[in-house]
């Protein structure tokens, strides 16, 4: 075994202090294979080193929570079906960023495949799936080509994956934003169903059961990218793969169903996906969290080429791998599903009752390490933080609006607000015969045929705000979230969290990760949204740039079966109604805003403030108007502000509107500022609605009627917006095929 | 009247199509595994959409090799009925039991959405419960489902009545408009919509509810 030199330590990303406690942990040096499997397990992604610390501040227990933090995804109860049976949902986001960034097509393919794994390995059928995607602005000189390649693959290696696989996209958001030009972000948030009493953990429970990999052969994709930077290895190593794995989704949905069936012959005793660090992960995580240990031999494994050494088939990333563990004598019974389903299956080992990860090859001992060490007992770092990172003004600018209306077409065509449907088009969002309100609206719902009964999921992040204050930004995005799940009536259950950052070894950086962290703490506390699982993404940066602090939340709600209203105005003639009211703003807190974005190119200040107390009547309020069928369109005020709120209402059915305000507010702010908790409904019964709204202390403000073919906003007589719906949406619809297009008739 | 639904390996719309026939439809509905070589006597059988086996050759070209596809060969030649959604109607022209290809969308992108739909007939088992020109609104999800065929074929698909449904806004190139054909015996359907997904209100539409009525219409007037 060659010698361990500092140099090939530095080359894993392992600081001297690290390496000292692996040498502790061991009593004695590491080989190579022991190094690699430690510098992968003690990986930022792996072990959340920097964020640890900070992440036991969220609340991760609920009524409702069934499986919080710690395995492959939290799992929420959603009751009882008529027979009796309880029926959970297991979900979890996770990041593909830098892969995304490196190959667009596969690494979001493979983002796609490694959190269904996730979802499935708990006994979960996936049913939806939703994505966060950060890029580039498409327009930029510099970077605009790039960008809108990115983009491009990213939606087609998402639209491959999951429509192949059949599981329905049936949401998301797509931001555009200078900071990810050199970090595209690509987070995927899955869902699926499983019975309470089948679900399945990655224990490798049973001293002397054995210990079984399935799927796809194991190559050299995606091995971690220090083994690159080593010269020890470059003479093992016949050839050099660049560090990207290939997705296969047909293989992934062979391994859903055999996995499935699997389980459903009682002979599984605990089974985790090989994702992040592949064996070595899910061997050492298996042992650590059943108290056990687990004895593979590599001769057993299943092999894509020939010549790999046991370094590269530990870290190996190869995509559409399990580990199994069935009951010792009813392995027949396993390998048989497998069999059927024309996957390979091999018995690689079983568990030991030592508490050690020992893999052999060909009966010789390559590695030896005590799994609880290894999977738990990485090192936790109380990284140094100051004030957030935040270079920008605080006072605005002078701003004042030459014309309302052109600014509102300028909203319509941007890249933020414009319709997405080119995206979402690609994404089969109905397979599986559950999306009552897919891709477009503020909340997708999904009717769950088990239980008779609804769930409803929203997706938000909000850089620009977070970049102002991470704490603030970060509690305006869990409101925005809530309040999307109350827009279609549902009550919040659980929450998953996605924290994308820079480098939290700068500490203005790690300070952004903090105060997020804490924001994010106190709004789940406050919105009974415990958080049951998520992932961190921490580098995000180019050159020394980071991108915006992009703390990404996905809430899951459930509901009564029930036909929510969407978002348009469904009919002429209706009253619209202002729940919350027109809200407060100032100059300093139009800084964050699409206007301040899109049409000044600006950014100071800071986001919206937020009153938690009154974002709960309001939610509570509008909750029930839902429900209660008083409202027959419903859609909460964000991004664009009012203006841009009623806009999209007019949309779906070319519906106008004519409105009347009255506050003191100046026109800019009144219509464009982005306080939260703010709610335009449309209604035929506004006794109702009002009387609603007054039992939950939530202002309730007529505003206005539905109808004709324009919309109008005036403020106290003065007539401030007047568009025809047809010319916006038109904007709305063309532009981000516009965008996409703008650079290929310049090379044409 | 007694539903068979394959399963291929890659089959994604197999619960889909089990619960539109069996659940919201009310009709008897079986999975038929893609290995054994038998259809187990039902009265129809669907194959769904999916990606039979991952499909990264060519859309249904592993599938018509495949064990069930004799039996389904058999059961049509029979005067058995066939439907094929989606990657259902792929293989069934795979395998010759309808005429003519479906290759890439004229736009290259994968596009799933409500389409708006025209029933051309209403003389076939699958489209009876349909009023002739009726308009249907009903979901596509493919990337290869533009319709090709030679002309001389396409000319004896009209004048023989075989077109069963034409788009009404094209959305991926098909010739002529053609989204659901049927063979010169007419109890092999191929559509590329998905009927499966429109039997409920709460999703949007029942409009395809009307392909089981006019199947279960059919079978119980051949009963008598």
């Amino acid at each position: 075994m060659s010698e361990i030199t500092p140099e090939i330590v530095a080359a894993h990303s392992i600081t001297p202090d690290e390496y000292e406690r692996i040498v502790s942990i061991l009593g004695r040096e590491p080989n190579l294979t022991e190094l690699g499997i430690f510098s992968v397990m003690w990986s930022e992604h792996c072990s959340y080193k920097s964020s640890r610390v900070h992440l036991k501040k969220l609340p991760t227990r609920g009524r409702h929570v069934v499986q919080g933090p710690g395995e492959n995804a939290g799992i929420v109860s959603l009751g009882r079906d008529a027979e009796g049976q309880e029926w959970c949902i297991a979900f979890k986001i996770e990041s593909h960023n830098h892969p995304s960034f490196i190959e667009p097509f596969q690494g979001a393919a493979t983002g796609v495949g490694g959190i269904l794994r996730d979802i499935f390995t708990m006994g979960a059928r996936p049913i939806a799936v939703m994505d966060a995607l950060r890029f580039g602005p498409l327009d930029d000189e510099a970077t605009g080509a790039r960008n809108r390649r990115i983009l491009d693959g990213v939606v087609h290696g998402i639209a491959h994956y999951g429509n192949c696989f059949g599981v329905p996209t049936v949401g998301g958001e797509t931001v555009f934003e200078p900071s990810y030009s050199g970090n595209p972000l690509v987070n995927v948030f899955a869902l699926g169903i499983a019975h309470r009493d089948k679900i399945f953990y990655g224990r490798a429970c049973g001293v002397g059961n054995p210990v079984i990999y399935v799927g796809a052969r194991t190559g050299r994709d995606g091995i971690h990218g220090a083994t690159m930077a080593s010269g020890e290895f470059t003479e093992e190593s016949k050839q050099k793969r660049p560090n990207v794995q290939v997705g296969d989704p047909f293989m992934e949905k062979l391994l859903l169903e055999a996995c499935l069936e699997a389980m459903e012959t009682g002979a599984v005793a605990g089974i985790q996906d090989m994702g992040a660090a592949g064996l070595t992960c899910s061997t050492c995580e298996m042992g650590s969290r059943a108290g056990t240990g687990i004895e593979i031999d590599l001769m057993h494994v299943p092999q894509r080429e020939e010549g790999m050494t046991p370094y590269e088939i530990m870290l190996s990333e190869s995509q559409e791998r399990m580990l199994l563990v069935a009951h010792q004598g009813r392995e027949q019974e396993v390998l048989e599903v497998f069999r059927k389903w024309g996957l390979d299956a091999r018995i690689i080992g079983h568990v030991t009752g030592d508490g050690m990860m020992r893999v052999k090859n060909h009966g010789v001992v390559v590695a030896e390490i005590p799994s609880r060490q290894l999977a738990d007992e990485a090192p936790v770092y109380h990284r140094p933080y100051t004030k957030p990172l935040r270079e920008v003004p605080l006072e605005a600018p002078e701003f004042a609006s030459a014309d309302l209306t052109a600014d509102l077409f300028t909203l319509a065509g941007s890249q933020d607000l414009c319709d997405k449907r080119w995206i979402w088009e690609q994404y089969d969002f109905m397979v599986r015969t559950n999306t009552v309100l897919g891709p477009g609206g503020d909340a997708a719902v999904l009717r769950i045929k088990e239980t008779g009964t609804m769930i409803a999921m929203s997706l938000d992040g909000n850089g620009r705000y977070c970049y102002l204050d991470p704490r603030e930004g970060t509690k305006l995005i869990v409101a925005e979230c809530a309040r999307n799940l109350a827009c279609v009536g549902a009550e919040p259950v659980g929450a998953t969290n996605n924290l994308n950052f820079g480098n939290p070894e700068r500490p203005e950086i790690m300070a952004q990760i903090v105060e997020a962290i804490e924001g994010m703490a106190e709004a789940c506390e406050f919105f009974e949204t415990p958080i049951t699982g998520g992932n961190v993404s921490l580098y995000n940066e180019t050159l020394g740039e980071a991108i915006f602090p992009t703390p990404v939340i996905g809430l899951v709600g459930t509901m009564p079966l029930m036909e929510p209203p969407g978002t348009g105005f469904r009919a002429p003639g209706r009253a619209i109604y202002l729940i919350g009211g027109t809200g407060e703003a100032d100059e300093i807190r139009m800084g964050g805003t699409q206007y301040a974005k899109q049409v000044l190119n600006r950014l100071w200040g800071l986001p919206p403030q937020l009153d938690m107390q009154l974002e709960k009547r309001v939610q509570a309020a509008v909750r029930e108007m839902v429900r209660e069928g008083a409202v027959e369109s419903a859609h909460d005020i964000s991004d664009g502000g009012l203006a841009w709120c009623l806009a999209e209402c007019t949309f779906p059915r070319e519906t106008g509107a004519r409105v009347e305000l009255d506050a003191d507010l100046r026109p800019e702010l009144l219509l464009f500022h982005e306080g939260p908790s703010r709610v335009v409904v449309s209604t035929a019964q506004p006794a109702l609605v009002e009387q609603i709204a007054a039992r939950h202390g939530a202002p309730a403000v007529r505003i206005g009627e539905t109808g004709g073919s324009e919309l109008v906003i005036c403020n106290r007589g003065a007539e401030l917006i007047r568009a025809r719906v047809r010319d916006l949406k038109r904007r709305w619809c063309t532009a981000l095929e516009e965008w996409l297009h703008a650079g290929q008739e310049i090379h044409a | 009247m007694k539903f068979g639904v394959v399963v291929f390996p890659g089959s994604n719309c197999d619960h889909d199509a089990w619960h539109a026939a069996g659940r919201v439809a009310g009709h008897e509905a079986e999975f038929l595994w893609h290995n054994d070589a038998t259809v187990r006597g039902v009265d129809c059988v669907i194959l769904p959409g999916g990606f039979s086996y991952g499909d990264y050759l060519r859309c249904g070209a592993i599938a018509k090799f495949s064990p069930v596809m004799e039996a389904v060969k058999r059961h049509a030649r029979e005067g058995g009925l066939v439907l094929g959604i989606c990657n259902g109607f792929q293989i069934l022209t795979e395998c010759g039991l309808l005429p003519g290809a479906l290759i890439r969308n004229r736009g290259l992108n994968f596009i799933c959405k409500p389409v708006r739909l025209r029933v051309e007939t209403s003389n076939s088992p699958f489209t009876c419960a349909y009023e002739k020109g009726q308009e249907a609104v009903i979901p596509i999800a493919h990337g290869e489902g533009c319709y090709v065929a030679d002309e001389r074929t396409l000319d004896e698909l009209e004048a023989e009545d075989r077109i069963a449904f034409r788009y009404l806004e094209n959305p991926n190139g098909s010739l002529r408009d053609i989204a659901g054909i049927l063979n010169r015996e007419r109890n092999v359907l191929g559509m590329m919509p998905h009927p499966e997904r429109a039997v409920e209100p709460l999703l949007g539409s029942s409009d395809g509810l009307g392909v089981f009525h006019s199947l279960a219409r059919c079978f119980a007037e051949r009963a008598r």
